[in-house]
């Protein structure tokens, strides 16, 4: 019997079993003991991990019929996810237990949100790129949902669902034009098509992608498919925003790289154009209705969409190094989300949601040392050197630069310096502002260590980010 | 000990650590407690220590050659072909020891007058003194970059922590204004990195241009840079931040960050883009001399002391945008050289100069906080010792012959008449205002009757503020007396740039 499809899949089918194990024993946890559910969850995600890297492919490996892939990209990817999972339980944890929401749900379907990014890592077929893209938003759908008596966060997913849905709708539709044009929905057998048939290149083909591209901008939250993301990320409560901000990215980057960079390849003149337009207008509405903020979740949610045009432009240069810039961009960004709303979860406490800017006042006078590391992640994001936010925009501009792009540079450089506006605010509310709230940060050692780590990431990774933005090469030389 | 191979690094980092020390020593609520005096003990000991180090750089440079000299070069990140890549030459020298020399006066300056949060004060002193030698010897365009954005954060936090009334809004203008200017400077760095495949400013002093691509790149120059001296119509930032800015950041601001501006034009635009420096020589000599007229008679008018400083400084670092880019008006001689020396000696005396002004403002404020030229007058009555200074430094302002003021001004003035007889008329104005708007205001704050009760009351100079000011009052005498070390120090550099500057690309 051949073992290479299971031992390909090991990291899913490890993760499966033991959301399972979890589900099941969590029933038997009472909710002074809850806890408990978060270590079995942060022992399933070291386990995935272990077996993640023990399984690692040598080269690009295809099993069950094609309809799944094991590459140096997955295994990045995967890794990363797995890893800020868990970073973001527990920066969740205290939050969770402070407000009466430490529920064995919130474990189990983040986890079962991160099976469903996996799945979408590896997904070779668009069929189980679907499959995966389902697994995660329902889990995510319910997780925006998990404070039900809280009416902010039930509209925030009612709105989320319905989008959702629709944009799951157009991502369907255009699945199945492409397979009546191409006959086949296995990612490489699509690129293999067109290449022999150039034929094929023609309006019907564009018509379906069309509506893979609406999917793509529903996913990564680009404008005009981002209006579901500032509600959710405001009406969310902060660690259910905090997952939906980190780890979901890195599978939006690769059903974007899978469908069409691998898939669609050949028609890269085509979605160029499309995907340019919706980054430039990413970039532009995130920048300057960002300022316009003052709750910190919605702030950030229109920076991310900022960040996401910055991703997307790399997409569109449709080389290698636009490639290796949008995965090193997307892994630095999320560690600098993941540390930013972590620090928003620390500012709250029981029965207080610390999620206006002027809830940063004074942040330096009451924690100097958590001060900082909100200025470093916020100088990350603005792209300041030496952080390693800067070495995203760098990598982004040179690969937009060298495929002959000029003008769209000096747009990039011009919004970052739009956004640097609302960063700074936070600094300044921190540094330059009397605090109104004098409350003690309360957060555990554990949290406070990994959150420590965090800030200083951001300041390390670019004071060291040469081995990163070569294995970023590396991976982009590497796919098809 | 020679540490000539890494004085560099030392130069750099050894500051840098210096304020994490004191970030981690931490501040005190109670200033006189042991754990304040360490710190600021740990804190003048670094910033002289680093000064000590520096004179190591005075003694080892070679006046004879152009070459980079103490060279370092160790590969930071292989796979963009970024290397840390340090040297200095005749340029880069003297500003790092003019920075070593500000530094240290400044942490005496703000030794008791800083209530708030002083560890964290000193702290980003030392850490943007690290960063600001990082970028005078940065030979790596991407470094250069990284040190010249990581600037930006200190004193974005000194003027907005410790500022005055308007402080936030001062802090964001000059925070947006600088980093607008240089986000430009990046997109040409990584255009000019696709041209050559590496971020080393040889590589790119070496590489074939088309004159479209010269033009854009020096825009891009340009705007970092102009904003950064900052040239007319550029400079509306510098007076609200140094207005609101604490006196050290002041200090730093006028003496040292100010100099960035003219650096990056002798470093970046002139050796890597000649033609487009040639083709825009004649734009930026009129903003210069627009700079020198009219900003002058905008500082004639100013009610508020720093901020008559702050345009004095405007107008004087036209005088350094001049001299270097009069070489493409002069066709012959030695005008050229000694347009950029006039320049250069320039830069360094208006550091010394400007930060003393700011200092003696510093003094006054610290007693009567107020700017407000109105609210004094014969205060050499009650503090004649400082008065004294406050005198001498107002005429090195000015320009007095035997001050370091005048030799800079000189050259320039006499390399322009080489150039254009109305270039030096021009600048040659700039006698009249500097000296008009500098003593009126002394005239208004020293002389005259004792003005009001609190006048009356002022305490002379302690011993600590007679240091900072003798110490400079020296320096600013012995360069106008005897600036032959420095000229020296930076000739053969110069000699060298006007030839490649002259040599074009095309």
């Amino acid at each position: 019997m051949d073992m290479t499809a299971y031992i390909s899949a090991a990291p899913e089918m490890t993760l499966l079993g033991l959301i399972c194990a979890v589900l099941i024993a969590d029933l038997f946890v009472d909710d002074d003991h809850r806890v408990a559910t978060f270590w079995m969850s942060i022992v399933a995600l070291v386990v995935t991990l272990w077996v993640l890297v023990a399984t690692a492919p040598v080269e690009p490996t295809l099993v069950f019929s094609g309809a799944y892939i094991s590459d140096a990209l997955s295994q990045v990817l995967k890794v990363t996810a797995t890893g800020f999972v868990a970073v973001v339980f527990l920066y969740s944890r205290d939050y969770l237990r402070a407000n009466d929401l430490h529920k064995g749900e919130f474990y189990v379907l983040g986890l079962v949100g991160l099976l469903g990014m996996m799945i979408m890592i590896s997904a070779n077929s668009l069929l189980t790129m679907y499959l995966g893209l389902e697994t995660l938003a329902l889990s995510l759908y319910a997780l925006v949902a998990i404070d039900r008596n809280n009416a902010t966060s039930a509209e925030a997913a009612m709105k989320y669902f319905v989008l959702g849905a629709i944009a799951s709708g157009a991502l369907l539709y255009g699945i199945s034009w492409v397979y009546g044009v191409t006959g086949t929905i296995m990612l490489d057998e699509i690129a293999a098509v067109i290449a022999a048939d150039p034929g094929l290149n023609s309006l019907p083909l564009w018509f379906g992608l069309a509506f893979l591209i609406v999917g793509i901008a529903f996913k990564f939250g680009a404008v005009p498919f981002h209006m579901w993301l500032p509600d959710v990320y405001q009406g969310a409560r902060t660690p259910v925003t905090l997952y939906i901000a980190s780890a979901p990215k890195l599978a939006a980057l690769a059903f974007t790289i899978r469908v069409l960079v691998d898939g669609l390849g050949g028609l890269h003149d085509v979605w160029a154009d499309m995907i340019m337009v919706v980054a430039v207008l990413s970039l532009l509405v995130g920048n300057v209705v960002a300022i316009a903020q003052s709750n910190i979740k919605r702030m950030l949610g229109y920076s991310t969409i900022a960040h996401v045009g910055f991703i997307l432009l790399a997409i569109f240069c449709g080389t290698e190094k636009g490639n290796a810039a949008a995965l090193f961009y997307t892994l630095t960004y999320i560690v600098a989300a993941a540390g930013a709303f972590g620090i928003v979860i620390l500012l709250s406490r029981r029965g207080y949601d610390a999620e206006n800017l002027s809830d940063f006042k004074g942040l330096n006078a009451r924690s100097p040392w958590f001060a900082l590391m909100m200025m470093f992640l916020m100088f990350s994001m603005t792209g300041v050197p030496p952080f390693i936010g800067f070495f995203g925009k760098l990598n982004v501009i040179d690969a937009v630069l060298s495929s002959g792009y000029p003008g769209l540079a000096v747009l990039m450089v011009l919004a970052s310096v739009v956004g640097a506006y609302y960063y700074l605010r936070v600094i300044w509310y921190m540094y330059f502002e009397e605090a109104e709230d004098q409350a003690v940060l309360q957060a555990s050692n554990d949290t406070r260590v990994v959150l420590s780590l965090n800030g200083v990431a951001v300041l390390a990774l670019g004071i060291v980010p040469g081995w990163l933005w070569a294995l970023c090469t590396q991976i982009a030389l590497s796919m098809r | 000990m020679d540490f000539s191979h890494s004085i560099l690094s030392i130069l750099i980092w050894l500051p840098i650590i210096g304020g994490v020390m004191l970030l981690a020593i931490g501040d005190d609520e109670d200033t006189t407690s042991s754990r304040s005096s360490t710190m600021r003990i740990v804190a003048l000991g670094m910033s002289l220590l680093t000064l000590v180090l520096s004179i190591g750089l005075f003694k080892w440079f070679d006046n004879g050659t152009g070459a980079m000299q103490f060279v370092e070069r160790v590969s930071w990140i292989p796979a963009l072909d970024v290397w840390y890549y340090l040297g200095v030459d005749g340029i880069s020298a003297p500003l790092i020891l003019l920075t070593t020399f500000i530094t240290p006066l400044v942490v005496i300056a703000g030794w008791d007058s800083i209530k708030i949060r002083p560890a964290q004060y000193f702290a980003a002193f030392l850490i943007l003194e690290g960063l600001m030698i990082g970028v005078f010897s940065a030979l790596d365009g991407l470094l250069f970059y990284v040190f010249w954005e990581a600037m930006l954060i200190p004193m974005f936090l000194i003027i907005g922590v410790w500022g005055g009334q308007r402080r936030i809004y001062a802090t964001l203008k000059f925070f947006l204004y600088t980093f607008l200017g240089s986000v430009l400077m990046l997109v040409a760095f990584i255009y000019l990195y696709g041209q050559t495949g590496s971020f080393d400013l040889f590589q790119f002093m070496n590489a074939p241009l088309s004159m479209t691509a010269q033009k854009l790149i020096f825009i891009a120059f340009l705007l970092a840079f102009a904003v950064k001296v900052p040239m007319w119509p550029v400079h509306t930032w510098l007076p609200d931040a140094h207005v609101e800015a604490p006196t050290g950041g002041s200090v730093i601001l006028a003496a040292i960050m100010l100099k960035m501006g003219g650096y990056g034009f002798l470093r970046l635009s002139l050796p890597i883009v000649p033609d487009g420096s040639a083709y825009f020589s004649g734009l930026v000599i009129t903003l210069s001399l627009i700079a020198v007229v009219y900003i002058g008679f905008v500082a004639l008018m100013q009610k508020d002391m720093k901020k008559l400083i702050a345009y004095s400084s405007i107008a004087h670092m036209g005088f350094v945008t001049l001299g270097f880019f009069l070489m493409w008006s002069i066709t012959a001689g030695s005008g050229a050289v000694l347009g950029i020396a006039g320049g250069m000696v320039q830069m360094v005396s208006h550091g010394l100069i400007s930060g003393a002004m700011f200092l003696c403002v510093g003094v006054l404020y610290d007693r009567m906080h107020s700017r407000q030229i109105a609210d004094y007058g014969g205060v050499a009555n009650t503090m004649p010792k400082f008065a004294a200074f406050m005198v001498l430094f107002s005429m090195a302002n000015a320009g007095l012959p035997g001050t370091s003021g005048f030799v800079g001004e000189f050259m320039v003035i006499v390399a322009s008449f080489k150039a254009n007889f109305w270039f030096a008329f021009l600048a040659a104005t700039t006698l009249v205002l500097g000296a008009a708007y500098t003593l009126w205001m002394v005239k208004r704050v020293l002389y005259g009757e004792v003005a009001n009760n609190k006048v009356a009351e002022l305490q002379d100079l302690n011993q600590r503020e007679f240091i900072v000011l003798g110490v400079l009052a020296v320096a600013v005498l012995l360069l106008g007396l005897w600036p032959a070390p420095l000229v020296d120090m930076m000739n053969v550099t110069i000699e060298q740039l006007v030839q490649q500057a002259g040599h074009s690309k095309l």
